[in-house]
């Protein structure tokens, strides 16, 4: 989504009921992250909104872009945002050979999350296609990429072929570059 | 500070209080230290850690743990990744290269204040070279258009194909003078003023 560099256009303030919605959704898509909202948007912070090519939103507060979206779809959030509560969101690990591809911005393949250093979740607590999910990586603590599953984990061990999840922002990319002033 | 290290590591056990971790970034590559041996800058990145985080420098580079990643791969699998690093290191060699070569033509592109008489005494200054320092032209204009209240504007590929500013009024002088101000990374000996004489006249005494 973001391979290419791009600079952000316009800045405009967001709605404080567009902000609410943009709340809820938030804790709707990502419930692990409720106890932390707060921090992380405060009541009564002022978010921005950039727009990028593409139909692309992101929502910043200050400098920091917390999370983005293309025209009405899932919200994805930024890296930092990962970073700074890793534990809010599902996460899959991919081994070590598949780190250089992840961050020239390759989609993920099913044997980069199948082989031995790479980790899926449990059956119990399978996660379905279609959900956010950030991505570790093996021997690394930090996740290096924020992505849409296309697969549900329990089909990815089992057929084990083609595109897994499919690469939405990774370290380094336009995203991760853009300054905010 | 080791123990933080170890928590930073661990990811999940941060404190319980103020939820969020500080999260530390590479002062030249931008990501998190342990993805610097990934990027294009990564020997620079080293002797940044080195420099700024001394006490990081073991838990990040920990070859070790490399080789034990490495040493349950097949040997098929060795051979594919050892090229891929060699590919990697190539890649790396090219765009250090590229890098310095765009750092010597920054410092040698030059930057030139026109100044063009339209009318009778009346003047405007075209500003090329600019965009060689990484400006965006279309915000330089504006800046100097609100700057000396005047008109300002791009004119695309105009002479020999460039970019230039055109600044309505004689303002050669401040406009040096604001641009040495402004934008420090542009460097002053750069910048030469010269007038664009009439055809008329003829040069010489």
């Amino acid at each position: 989504m973001f391979k290419k560099g791009f600079t952000g256009t316009q800045k405009t303030k967001l709605k404080s009921s567009v902000q609410r919605a943009l709340r809820t959704k938030i804790t709707d898509q990502f419930p692990l992250l409720t106890p932390h909202i707060d921090e992380l948007i405060p009541k009564k912070s002022q978010l921005d909104l950039i727009k990028a090519p593409d139909r692309i939103s992101l929502y910043a507060l200050g400098t920091d872009i917390l999370f983005f979206q293309h025209h009405d779809d899932a919200l994805f959030p930024h890296l930092r945002v990962v970073h700074r509560f890793p534990q809010c969101f599902p996460t899959l690990q991919i081994d070590r050979g598949a780190i250089r591809f992840v961050l020239s911005g390759a989609q993920l393949m099913c044997p980069g999350l199948t082989s031995p250093g790479a980790r899926l979740p449990e059956r119990e607590r399978e996660v379905k296609a279609g959900t956010v999910v950030a991505i570790g990586a093996e021997g690394k603590g930090e996740a290096c990429m924020v992505g849409l599953l296309k697969m549900d984990t329990e089909a990815i061990k089992s057929v084990n072929k083609g595109v897994g999840v499919e690469t939405v922002h990774y370290l380094g990319d336009g995203l991760w570059r853009l300054d905010v002033d | 500070m080791a123990d933080n290290n170890n928590n930073e590591e661990a990811g999940a056990a941060a404190p319980q209080e103020p939820q969020a971790r500080i999260v530390l970034y590479c002062g030249v590559c931008t990501l998190p230290p342990e993805y610097c041996e990934f990027g294009s800058s990564a020997k620079k990145c080293k002797e940044w850690l080195e420099e700024n985080h001394p006490d990081l420098v073991a838990s990040v580079y920990n070859t070790e743990a490399v080789e034990a990643a490495m040493s349950h791969l097949t040997v098929d699998a060795l051979a594919r990744a050892e090229k891929a690093e060699q590919a990697a290191e190539k890649k790396a060699i090219k765009e250090t290269a590229k890098a310095e070569r765009e750092l010597a033509k920054k410092l040698s592109s030059k930057i030139v204040l026109k100044r063009v008489e339209r009318a009778k005494r009346k003047h405007v200054i075209v500003v090329t070279g600019l965009e060689a320092f990484g400006l965006d032209l279309k915000k330089v204009a504006k800046d100097f258009g609100k700057k000396f209240a005047c008109g300002s504007s791009v004119t695309k590929g105009a002479a020999a194909g460039q970019d230039e500013i055109v600044v309505q009024g004689d303002l050669s002088d401040d406009i040096l003078e604001y641009i040495e101000e402004k934008y420090p990374e542009v460097p002053v000996d750069n910048i030469e003023q010269v007038e664009e004489k009439k055809k008329k006249k003829s040069e010489g005494p």
